[in-house]
């Protein structure tokens, strides 16, 4: 392969504290100082002018839906989608069908991997068998087969007792767990976040109070045990504020927050678009507003899509009976831009860490740095370009999107992944 | 004002000159069901499909007799009877009943949004006959109608609403019509069915029983479900009755001039007593009677009559 020289870029790496303008090398799918005037006159080089250039956007936080739901998305689409918005590493979640409670699971969605993706795709496993919440899952083994956390997402454990013991357990095997935080027994038949707009519409209510009380369960385990727990897609200020305090004191609890959940409210449910039902619901401007803030100071640490891929005709229905969740690969890196850069004044240094070095932290993936030696998994974009999403003709398997027809500014123009290129103007490599 | 919208999915959506029009033509249309001969050729030759995916008697009737009593053909089909027990989406149903040329399709769904999901696929109107704990138009529209006939003009008049609020689609389109016509509105019951957010729709929230009633000019009634009991929002009906069940005393603290309503179907001895149910002051079966002349002007008006009109449909 030849090499490849990146030029006049302005070249963002939140993990060297890099942003300049300049050039970028890669030899033999890795970062280089530099090439050697050979290979400078063999590379391949692309004029990035006015571009951004940096490390390969990590997701934690993915549905790919195989095996088992491959009509909604498969290794091969999901991974697609994830290369046109800019993304090199991500991380699917194990509720497929089956869900990814055995090393025979995972090794089959290894081997999905291995055979169709076009990027690095890293498999987790469950916590508990058949993520029922009664009994642990084969942790170790799950590890010994390749999972880089587990976690019960879509479902959350409600035994405090089994949770502890899950996390005490994942500890020996330095195992991240991850929680999507709901106390079931407050959200029983809930579709939408609960208050005034859940009021007016007559739809069944969400509370704030039952992720929060699951919140600090985890933070009061994580204390006890002393073992990292993520709490996945926080979409309430009383959440981020019980987060705060539990950082303050030391507490190993790390969070991520989604596009959506920092770009809209439960007022955009009016008309019973089913393309805002989603879990946990969208909730209120004062939730909005904190959990950015919570980006902003660090209580939590990262962005992540939790991309949820339904066919049309299953979200074509009535609110109560669709399914939850939205696509969020393609259009992430321009919502966040929006949101985060041009509404709050973030430094977009900083948006990038969120995506990069701070998401491939969280569950210890070698990813999220252009350091010299590390693999050339680049992402380049243009902030300034606007462009309409269309759903439809997107790379996903599905459409399920707020987003579809919106005019969005920043936009990704080339994906490499070890160097080669995965993406490129509007097309999978 | 010509009438415009061809369909009717909410009261939260319709001004206030809408809801007057809406009761100038019922007021018509009563007057033709106090003849010998209660039917006019308005809606002769269109096909109304009666769509109820939910459990209904009197809703369902009087919109059955309404269209009749229009001269239209009506179809009934209820959940059971429907195709949806087959799995067959609300779209493809909807679909094949506007492909059989029906004219207009009325809905009840226990899932809140469904006529309004409905009016964005179909071409022909779809009248809400109640979706889930969100609206129940034409039941707010003869409720209010019922009103007026009783008390005139609603403005500044006290009217409290008491009972389960939290999962009644019949409160929240009183609530946005009586707003909309001036009512003082008092929600009252337990704070688990009377949630604070309803205030943000301007109304006041309140669980003392004794300071709401006092001196309202309506009272109105919602029915207590069982199954909530199960799921934690009272502690039994038996307590239920105690704190908050309308009896001869209590509704001595009312206006005395004060009407009681109640959209039906009636738990005696759990909300009302009997006694009050079927006492001079109850108006209770008037409403069911006012829902055949309020529907016939929906039905009419949505098919494409006007206001003014109405003397000449037969």
């Amino acid at each position: 392969m030849p090499a490849l020289w990146i030029q006049n870029a302005r070249v963002i790496d939140p993990a060297s504290k890099r942003d300049s303008l300049g050039d970028l090398f890669i030899a033999n799918g890795k970062i280089a100082a530099s090439l050697s005037a050979a290979d400078k006159k063999r590379a391949k080089k692309i004029d990035a002018k006015g571009l951004i250039a940096c490390p390969g956007l990590v997701d934690i936080h993915v549905h790919f839906r195989e095996p088992g739901q491959m009509h909604k998305e498969t290794i091969e689409t999901g991974s697609r989608a994830a290369a046109a918005g800019g993304f090199t590493s991500v991380v699917c979640m194990p509720n497929t069908a089956p869900v990814a409670d055995s090393a025979g699971t995972i090794q089959l969605i290894k081997d999905s991997i291995t055979r169709t993706s076009c990027i690095r795709v890293y498999p987790t496993g469950c916590i508990t068998v058949g993520m029922k919440g009664q009994t642990l899952a084969p942790i170790g083994s799950l590890k010994r087969a390749g999972v880089v956390a587990i976690t019960d997402d879509g479902d959350c454990v409600q035994s405090n007792e089994l949770m502890r013991r899950a996390v005490e357990y994942a500890k020996m095997f330095d195992l991240p767990i991850m929680d999507h935080c709901q106390d079931h027994s407050m959200t029983v038949g809930a579709v939408m976040n609960e208050g005034i707009m859940s009021t007016r519409l007559g739809l069944k209510g969400w509370p704030h109070a039952a992720e929060d009380i699951i919140v600090s369960r985890n933070v009061i385990l994580a204390t006890y045990t002393g073992a990292h727990i993520h709490m996945q897609h926080i979409s309430s200020k009383n959440s981020v504020e019980i987060l705060r305090r539990a950082k303050a004191r030391g507490v190993s609890v790390t969070a991520e927050a989604t596009p959506h959940h920092i770009a809209l409210t439960d007022e955009t449910l009016a008309t019973y678009d089913t393309n805002f039902k989603m879990n946990p619901p969208l909730r209120t401007e004062d939730d909005r507003i904190a959990i950015i803030e919570g980006l902003r100071d660090g209580t939590l640490d990262c962005l992540a899509t939790d991309h949820a891929p339904h066919t049309d005709y299953e979200k074509d229905k009535e609110f109560d009976f669709a399914p939850n969740g939205i696509l969020g690969l393609e259009t992430a890196l321009a919502v966040s831009l929006d949101v985060l850069v041009r509404q709050s004044k973030f430094k977009l240094p900083y948006v990038i860490d969120l995506f990069t070095r701070k998401a491939a932290k969280i569950v210890n993936l070698p990813a999220g740095n252009l350091a010299e030696g590390a693999a050339a998994d680049i992402c380049l974009f243009d902030p300034e370009e606007k462009w309409t999403y269309d759903a439809k003709a997107g790379f996903s398997k599905s459409s399920n999107s707020p987003w579809h027809g919106k005019t969005l500014t920043g936009r990704v123009k080339t994906t490499f992944v070890e160097g080669r290129i995965v993406f490129e103007n509007g097309k999978i490599k | 004002m010509p009438w415009t919208r061809r369909h009717l999915i909410t009261l939260e959506e319709l001004s206030l000159a809408e809801i007057d029009q809406i009761h100038a033509t019922a007021t018509a249309f009563k007057k033709i069901l106090g003849r010998s001969v209660k039917k006019v050729p308005a809606l002769r030759g269109k096909t109304i499909v009666n769509l109820f995916l939910e459990p209904s008697t009197r809703t369902r009737m009087a919109f059955d007799m309404a269209a009749k009593r229009l001269s239209a053909d009506v179809i009934s089909l209820d959940g059971a009877s429907s195709s949806t027990t087959k799995g067959e989406t609300l779209r493809d149903t909807a679909e094949n009943i506007q492909a059989l040329n029906a004219d207009m399709i009325i809905i009840r769904h226990a899932a809140s949004g469904s006529p309004l999901y409905l009016s964005n696929i179909l071409d022909i109107p779809v009248i809400n006959a109640g979706d889930g704990a969100h609206e129940h138009p034409t039941q707010g529209l003869l409720d209010t109608f019922t009103m007026k006939e009783h008390l005139g003009s609603l403005k500044g008049r006290k009217v409290v609403i008491l009972g389960d609020i939290l999962f009644s689609r019949v409160a929240r389109s009183n609530i946005h019509a009586l707003t909309k016509m001036g009512a003082n509105v008092t929600l009252v019951g337990p704070a688990t069915l009377v949630p604070h957010w309803f205030t943000d729709l301007g109304v006041k929230v309140s669980h003392d029983l004794k300071s709401a009633l006092a001196d309202a000019e309506v009272v109105m009634l919602l029915r207590i479900q069982h199954e909530r009991q199960s799921s934690g929002h009272f502690p039994s009906l038996g307590e239920y009755t105690s704190m908050f069940g309308l009896n001869k005393t209590r509704a001595s603290w009312l206006n005395p001039k004060a009407i009681i309503m109640h959209p039906g179907p009636i738990n005696r001895g759990v909300e009302i007593d009997s006694e009050l149910a079927d006492g001079d002051r109850s108006v209770i079966l008037e409403q069911v009677s006012n829902g055949i002349a309020v529907r016939m002007a929906v039905l009419y008006l949505c098919s494409g009559g006007q206001p003014e009109s109405v003397v000449t449909t037969d």
